[in-house]
């Protein structure tokens, strides 16, 4: 099938041109920061995480959302959703992609990576990560494609497939309990030391995963002549609705707990977040701009009559990715790290180097989505007429 | 798709997949000393031996600023510690902070001038139950059977999810080459290089030649260093005879670091009944 990928327009063409464009310059970037160390990097002794873990955890959360298609199509037998289902899977498989990227670029000794597998030790969250995510690529990986290869001939996926697919919903749970569990465990980082870490995160992953779904959904709509369903998209903003709206909650509880019980450890990082932290207040332009754009967004989409104009929708679903993406892709990591150990406050900013190359990581994603995409909208344009059958 | 072609891709697939197991076995087996345990340690005939290493820190008796700078200079000269002049990317073994910072939350307004701004000799606190040596993915940071924190700086991926799980920021991370910013490189103590994690390492290599660690020698009795195990050690007396305290000991990670504080002795009316 993959030779459909190899057949386009030239717009197809440009943007796969464009990607690798910004790949090549992101790897030559990478290869400088593979000589200098991270060093290059805004990252230092007291703010040792940034932009890349950052990344790392937020796609995390993109990759666990394919499970909010798969359970209502595959457990609760949810029709709609039977062409958009493979859209949601092949996310995933760029999502944990670039995870595993993140991951990479922002190893001290990226040439030792094996010492994970070679050195297990279940005792570290990490391992378990990698264990659960290296699970998942695989899981969605053989899916989609036999899937996509049933869909291809007109028939229902091969018998095997389906216990994979219903092992593929608890599993999409556990890489983001598993992703929670990386920060939530550590004596004195209070700001993630919460119990409801991975609530939060399972949360805010199953907004913004499937709001950038119907963000897709409406791209691919609009460029080819595969229609992914107005019911299934509108079945996608109410998810996107109710995670939204739980994670506002849950973010919520965590301020009380802060606020109210005033403990300082537990104050301070949300202090320097929202209102800075004695004269520090590099991030709060950022925070305040992710609040606000989570309100609009929630105010687009709890009303059906503006949630069902599909350019509102698509409006509310843009607002809501870029403010969940400052939470938990850039407040949620620094946050844990400001004040230090000592209580000092050390601010990080990303470097031009260390943007580069999270942007040449985002276009390996989303090159390997468009080649997916390519192959799946191809095969389901050839077999528009035939009516899918489970 | 023909059959021949699905067969063409099944063959291709399971061979695919044993090709991987078999090039993953051949290099396990190609390697066979990075499968066992990161390294213990080199058992000397001189080497000092220990059930759980451990350190005073007698603030009373670190008196000038010569006095400070004897006890660092000691460890970060002969353990090649690179020095950068930038916060940054700055890496330290042992260094030096005042009360509020080395004891956040500890403090207070009105406690004596002299404790607040007098520094405390911070270094890695060898916790009993250390969170570094829990999170680490590749046992590149372990604890050897002498109670010391350690790491193989061979293993280290330079993760730096030891850094965030130390609560005592004590870990320092190579973000750039170290050696060019050591200015007397010691030949007889290896350098580090880019990516990797570091920090104090209870002078292992001065142990195993039957001396004490750096910093103590040159602290003129402030550091004193023993075995926190053996009742009769000298470490042990002194906390059975001194109030002492340790960072942050409420997380439960059992730092084996303890400090005796410099408290001013004043005159307190009425006082004299408890003497
Ligand atoms: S002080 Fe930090 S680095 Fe040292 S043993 Fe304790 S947790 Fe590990
Ligand atoms: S940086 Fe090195 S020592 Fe620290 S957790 Fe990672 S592999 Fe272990
Ligand atoms: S014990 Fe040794 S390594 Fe640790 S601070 Fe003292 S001199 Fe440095």
């Amino acid at each position: 099938m993959f030779e459909k990928a190899l057949v386009g327009s030239k717009r197809y063409w440009t943007w796969v041109i464009v990607l690798l464009a910004v790949i090549g310059i992101g790897f030559i970037t990478y290869l400088q920061q593979f000589k200098l160390g991270l060093g290059i990097t805004g990252l230092s002794r007291d703010v040792s995480w940034g932009l890349y873990i950052g990344q790392f955890t937020f796609l995390v959360g993109v990759a666990a959302s394919a499970v909010m298609l798969v359970i209502p199509y595959y457990l609760h037998d949810f029709k709609k959703f039977g062409k958009i289902v493979i859209l949601g899977e092949f996310l995933a498989v760029s999502a944990v992609t670039m995870c595993i990227l993140f991951i990479f670029v922002d190893m001290g000794q990226p040439m030792r990576i094996m010492n994970v597998i070679l050195h297990p030790t279940p005792n570290s969250i990490m391992f378990w990560d990698s264990v659960v995510l290296g699970g998942y690529l695989g899981l969605n990986i053989i899916i989609g494609w036999a899937t996509l290869h049933a869909d291809k001939k007109g028939t229902r996926p091969a018998a095997w497939v389906k216990p994979l697919i219903y092992l593929s919903i608890p599993w999409a749970i556990s890489i983001h309990t598993v992703t929670a569990f990386l920060y939530a465990g550590l004596p004195g980082r209070h700001f993630w030391l919460s119990a409801i870490m991975a609530a939060r995160f399972l949360a805010s992953a199953f907004a913004g995963g499937p709001a950038l779904l119907i963000i897709l959904a409406l791209i691919v709509r609009k460029f080819t002549k595969f229609d992914p369903g107005k019911e299934a998209i509108q079945a996608i903003g109410k998810i996107v609705t109710y995670a939204m709206i739980a994670n506002v909650f849950f973010l919520l509880l965590e301020i009380f707990t802060a606020a109210y019980s005033s403990i300082p450890g537990h104050t301070h990082p949300f202090k320097y977040l929202y209102f800075g932290l004695e004269g520090h207040a590099r991030l709060v332009p950022l925070m305040w701009a992710s609040s606000i754009l989570a309100i609009v967004s929630i105010v687009l989409l709890v009303f059906p009559s503006i949630r069902k104009n599909e350019s509102m929708l698509a409006l509310a679903c843009i607002a809501l990715f870029v403010s969940l993406w400052i939470d938990k892709g850039f407040g949620l990591i620094i946050g844990g790290f400001v004040p230090n150990m000592f209580e000092k406050v050390t601010e990080y900013w990303p470097t031009l180097p260390e943007t580069i190359i999270t942007i040449s990581v985002w276009a390996v994603g989303f090159l390997i989505l468009t080649i997916l995409y390519k192959v799946a909208v191809s095969v389901r344009e050839e077999t528009a007429g035939i009516e899918l059958e489970h | 798709m023909s059959m021949d072609r699905r067969e063409f891709l099944k063959i291709a697939g399971s061979s695919t997949f044993l090709a991987t197991i078999g090039i993953g076995a051949g290099w396990i087996l190609s390697r066979p000393g990075e499968f066992l345990e990161a390294s213990q340690f080199l058992q000397t005939k001189e080497l000092l031996k220990a059930k759980q290493w451990a350190m005073v820190v007698d603030m009373r008796k670190l008196k000038t600023e010569e006095d400070y700078k004897k006890v660092i200079d000691a460890c970060h000269r002969i353990h090649n510690v690179p020095n950068f002049d930038n916060p940054k990317d700055e890496v330290k073994w042992i260094w030096l902070d005042t009360f509020e910072h080395a004891f956040p939350g500890q403090e207070s307004e009105f406690m004596p001038e002299q404790m607040k701004h007098k520094p405390f000799v911070l270094l890695c606190n060898h916790c009993e139950n250390p969170p570094c040596v829990r999170v680490c993915p590749t046992k590149a940071t372990f604890k050897r059977k002498d109670g010391i924190t350690m790491q193989d700086l061979h293993r280290c991926i330079g993760c730096r999810y030891c850094m965030a799980a130390c609560p005592f920021g004590a870990r320092s991370f190579n973000y750039r080459d170290p050696r060019p910013a050591i200015k007397e490189p010691n030949p007889e103590y290896p350098t580090r290089m880019i990516g990797v994690v570091e920090k104090c390492t209870f002078c292992e290599e001065r142990l195993a030649k039957g001396q004490m660690p750096a910093c103590v020698e040159a602290s003129n009795g402030a550091l004193v260093f023993g075995d926190i195990s053996d009742p009769n050690s000298e470490v042990r007396k002194i906390l059975n005879t001194n109030y002492t305290i340790r960072r942050k000991a409420e997380l439960g990670t059992r730092p084996v670091v303890y400090y005796i504080l410099d408290i001013p002795t004043s005159v307190v009316p009425g006082g004299e009944g408890n003497v």
